[in-house]
């Protein structure tokens, strides 16, 4: 996939892995791997940016005698994925229309 | 590779970096091994699968603006006496002028070497100029002036023009290119002298 679309989808990605439930790291890039692959320093890089954009929050829990963090959506990441849904929309009417071009091209 | 082996080397190489930083990422990896490890993988293997740790600290300092590093890098490690703020202050005029030329310089040499890029792009479009009048001045010797012997010469001329242009428009291509991926190169670079010398 193109970089610099699958850059924008990472965000919205991690965002859906946290939307349920609070998740952790590891559980983030297993719960992604079906669909996109994601390494763990790119995964860091986008949970500090949606931290500081207010789109997430972390707590430190302690796991099994160790420390974990987890991280928790918060209503502007909520929003987010809502705002992306709308997005959508209008991406598959231009996915329609170029598409068309094709079709035609093979008559 | 031991989980402990690739932490110590991930803190070494990440060294000229904000402490707080540091301990962020190294939790972090920690972390991501340790869960593996809880899932019945070998540490051996999670190590292996978080990946290699020398092409991590490299993404790493990329990602990291160049002036958080160098903020790093002059923050002294203790706090300025009285005095040595004075004497900084004093000696402003010196340091600063010497700092900002210094920076100048850098600049201005930058700027030459995209110069010559620019001059060797003007040399590719005059080139192609003169082919394109070279076609019209021999329409115009075979047309208007009768004179078959000099329209000849004139398409020779133009035909030299236009393979000349196409040879030089890949050299300026090429050149326009290496200095791109030279500016990246000199910038990782600088930022590496900033964690190195730390090390």
């Amino acid at each position: 996939m193109d970089i610099q679309l699958k850059r924008g989808l990472l965000d919205i990605c991690v965002l859906a892995a946290i939307k349920d439930e609070d998740s952790y790291g590891y559980k983030i890039i297993k719960d992604m791997k079906p669909y996109i692959e994601l390494s763990e320093s790119t995964l860091y890089t986008i949970l500090k940016r949606l931290e500081s954009a207010n789109m997430l929050t972390v707590r430190t829990a302690e796991h099994g005698g160790r420390l974990r963090k987890y991280y928790r959506i918060t209503k502007d990441g909520v929003k987010r994925i809502e705002e992306f849904k709308e997005d959508w929309k209008e991406i598959v009417s231009i996915y329609r229309f170029v598409t068309k071009e094709d079709g035609d091209e093979k008559k | 590779m031991k989980k402990s082996e690739f932490l110590e080397r991930l803190r070494k190489g990440l060294s000229g970096l904000p402490r707080e930083d540091i301990d962020e990422r190294v939790n972090f990896y920690s972390e991501m091994i340790d869960d593996r490890m809880e899932e019945g993988i070998s540490e051996e293997e999670a190590v292996a699968e978080v990946g290699d740790v020398d092409a991590i600290i490299s993404q790493i300092v990329t990602d990291t603006p160049i002036v958080k590093l160098a903020k790093e890098r002059i923050k002294p490690k203790r706090k300025l006496e009285t005095w040595e703020i004075t004497l900084l202050i004093i000696g402003s005029p010196i340091w600063l002028s010497v700092l900002i030329a210094a920076f100048s310089v850098v600049i201005s040499l930058y700027a030459s070497v995209w110069a010559v890029i620019i001059s060797l792009w003007a040399v590719f479009a005059a080139a192609v100029g003169t082919s394109l009048c070279g076609i019209l001045l021999c329409v115009k010797q075979f047309e208007v002036d009768g004179n078959t012997l000099g329209g000849i010469a004139m398409i020779g001329a133009s035909l030299i023009c236009v393979g000349l242009s196409i040879f030089i428009f890949f050299g300026c291509e090429a050149a326009t290119r290496g200095l791109v991926i030279l500016t990246k190169k000199f910038f990782i670079g600088i930022k590496r002298i900033f964690i190195k010398e730390e090390m």
